[in-house]
């Protein structure tokens, strides 16, 4: 009787998110999934006939007559994919030592840290990419700073190249990297360093076979976070990248709203969420693996 | 015999919240000898694990000097001291074997794996865990842990082994046993044990020698029969076992015994050598030292608190002052209410110089 209970009280609160799930994310899947085997229409929208050729530009089955080939979409999934790759491991690289600084800290300042580092949250990201615009056009904060002192005697062309881009994303995914693996690295227990050092280890095993296998759920967490949203990143390759920071994202944004294109639209989308879906199980079994034998 | 181990004039401070300074160790002088089981022994804040973490490593002197085997320990980080710690949380690696655990020291060092298995296996049979090996630490009991700990820290042969209260999260028979088990090891082993505890009867049961600390001094260095018997001062008599102090001044000699009173007139026997009459002193004598008698101290039962074997009793003096703790035979047939006598043996009695 009182299981019977609980379990009707928890289908009562489960009901509004998966009323909310089922309409607002899977449903526009299956849309997405759908529309990716129609033809495109005239005029934008589809027309219900199959049509496979979605798929054929972009992987090479094209006729060259109604669609053609074109190697360039496959070039923009793969630069996605690395400058992904590339923000995962520089938010890393930044946010591991402070997170290890951070949980150092007295509680107070751990709280103001807290409070800096979603800070950013606070202002539009649009409004924070611009400022990174006028940070890096030639005439801009940083090519100032470095022709006065001496470093450079050109301003540097950073704007709209992908350096622009990678630097964007790794400003833009700080945070989310941070969160997570500060989480992992406060959790450490101090103790087993010290035990570690005291078994004749030195700071870089001690690092290696104690502090890294430890926080490795941390930085698997960190890494997923960050790498989704940046596959996917249309905002700040618009803002910052120009014609060569391109991204998938943008090609997905154009065929939509200038193209009009949406069946291809949609199967670009298919095909990040796929690719994505498959990196981050490869990439978690073997971090399994990996750690079930550290 | 050269000492193992030499800490002479050891300094560390420490900046308090309030801005001030405190000592946390004020000058400590101690030698530890080869195969030397010496405990620390004192509150806490008393700077035994200071002590212990500046052995290991982890904490820098302000002044003095640490030598082992006459070499200053100052310069070398803790993992390149012969030394090695039981750390009172365990520490294991939670993401290894009880075996990996056990051989980390020996993997550090760069031991083929081949000597390593035989090396963490005759180490897991030494503390009764053979055949765990391949368990993680989250598989095993409190004591179990307590074992992976110990074998961890001895198996690459440290010169000088370091206890931090690693027996004080264990229930009390397996506490018991594992001191037992310690003191065994220890002496199979070769190898100094420095054992840090607040719990003096831990500290009884297994040193050679006992060290007392309070507020980052040593106040007496000795074995535990000396220090349960001899306390130099009111804080060691205090600290260790239960203490009867009795502030007295000599009344009279009687041949070789003096005669004592408190100030409400309690009289006490004590042994006459280097008495004076009319000299203030402070006699302690232990519960146990005290008999239930036709005799001697009158008093009345105010507290009986059943032991099993023992009764432990509260008695009020009938001249007046703090009650004496006493122990009896349950079967003396003390009970609460009772007028008693207390009698006792000069020579028992331990003679504080300060009154």
């Amino acid at each position: 009787m009182a299981m019977r209970r609980q379990s009707v009280v928890l289908g009562l609160l489960l009901t509004p998110v998966t009323l909310f799930l089922g309409v607002f994310f899977l449903l526009p899947l299956c849309i997405i999934a759908v529309f990716s085997f129609l033809t495109p229409g005239l005029y934008g929208g589809v027309e219900w006939a199959f049509y496979h050729w979605n798929y054929g530009r972009i992987f090479g089955w094209a006729d060259g007559i109604i669609e053609i080939f074109e190697p360039i979409y496959l070039q923009i999934l793969l630069r996605s994919l690395s400058f992904a790759a590339l923000t995962v491991m520089l938010t890393l690289i930044l946010c591991y030592p402070v997170a290890f600084w951070v949980s150092r800290l007295s509680d107070r300042w751990r709280l103001v840290f807290m409070f800096l580092i979603t800070l950013p949250f606070f202002c539009s990201l649009i409004v924070r990419l611009y400022a990174w615009l006028l940070i890096l056009k030639p005439t801009g904060l940083f090519n100032t700073v470095l022709l006065a002192t001496g470093i450079i005697d050109q301003p540097l062309e950073i704007l709209f190249t992908p350096t622009a881009v990678v630097l964007g994303m790794v400003y833009v995914m700080v945070p989310f990297m941070f969160l997570p693996l500060y989480a992992a690295i406060d959790n450490l227990d101090r103790a087993q360093i010290e035990a570690s050092l005291d078994l004749g280890a030195t700071r870089r095993q001690t690092f290696l076979k104690v502090v890294l296998p430890q926080t490795l759920p941390g930085i698997m967490g960190g890494a997923v976070i960050v790498f989704i949203p940046s596959v996917g990143n249309f905002i700040v390759p618009d803002v910052l990248g120009g014609a060569k920071g391109l991204m998938i994202g943008n090609l997905v944004e154009q065929q939509f709203l200038s193209s009009r294109n949406w069946p291809f639209g949609s199967a670009l989308s298919m095909i990040i969420m796929t690719v994505v879906l498959t990196v981050l199980l490869v990439g978690m079994t073997r971090a399994r693996k990996a750690g079930g034998h550290a | 015999m050269a000492a193992l181990l030499e800490i002479r004039a050891a300094r560390r401070e420490f900046a308090t919240p309030e801005g001030g300074r405190l000592a946390a160790l004020d000058g400590v002088d101690l030698d530890v000898g080869a195969n030397e089981f010496v405990t620390l022994l004192g509150p806490s804040g008393c700077g035994k694990t200071t002590l212990l973490r500046a052995i290991s490593g982890f904490e820098m002197l302000d002044g003095g000097t640490i030598r082992l085997d006459g070499a200053d320990l100052a310069a070398l980080p803790p993992f390149r001291r012969p030394v090695n710690t039981v750390f009172q949380s365990y520490a294991l690696f939670g993401h290894m074997t009880v075996a990996r655990n056990v051989g980390y020291a020996l993997e550090v060092a760069g031991l083929p794996k081949a000597q390593r298995d035989a090396q963490v296996a005759e180490a897991l049979e030494k503390v009764g865990l053979a055949g765990m090996g391949a368990r993680k630490p989250s598989q095993l009991s409190g004591g179990q842990r307590q074992r992976v700990a110990l074998a961890r820290a001895i198996i690459a042969k440290p010169r000088l082994l370091l206890l931090d209260e690693p027996l004080s999260a264990l229930d009390r028979n397996l506490r018991q046993q594992m001191q037992l088990e310690l003191k065994t090891l220890q002496h199979g082993l070769g190898i100094a044990f420095i054992f840090v505890t607040h719990d003096q009867e831990e500290a009884l049961t297994m040193s050679d020698r006992i060290v007392v600390m309070r507020a980052g001094k040593i106040e007496q260095i000795g074995t535990p029969r000396d220090i349960y018997r001899h306390p130099k001062n009111r804080f060691v008599a205090e600290f260790i076992g239960e203490t009867n102090l009795f502030p007295v001044t000599v009344d009279r000699i009687e041949g070789a015994n003096a005669l004592a009173r408190t100030a409400e007139g309690v009289p006490l026997h004590l042994p006459a050598a280097g008495r004076k009459a009319g000299e203030k002193i402070t006699a302690i004598l232990r519960p146990g030292d005290f008999s239930l008698s036709d005799t001697g101290i009158p008093g009345t039962v105010s507290r009986a608190v059943y032991l099993g074997t023992d009764l432990y009793l509260f008695i009020q003096p009938t001249a007046g002052g703090p009650e004496i703790r006493v122990t009896a035979r349950d079967g003396a047939g003390a009970a609460e209410g009772m007028q008693v006598h207390l009698a006792h043996d000069p020579a028992r009695v331990h003679v504080l110089e300060t009154a």
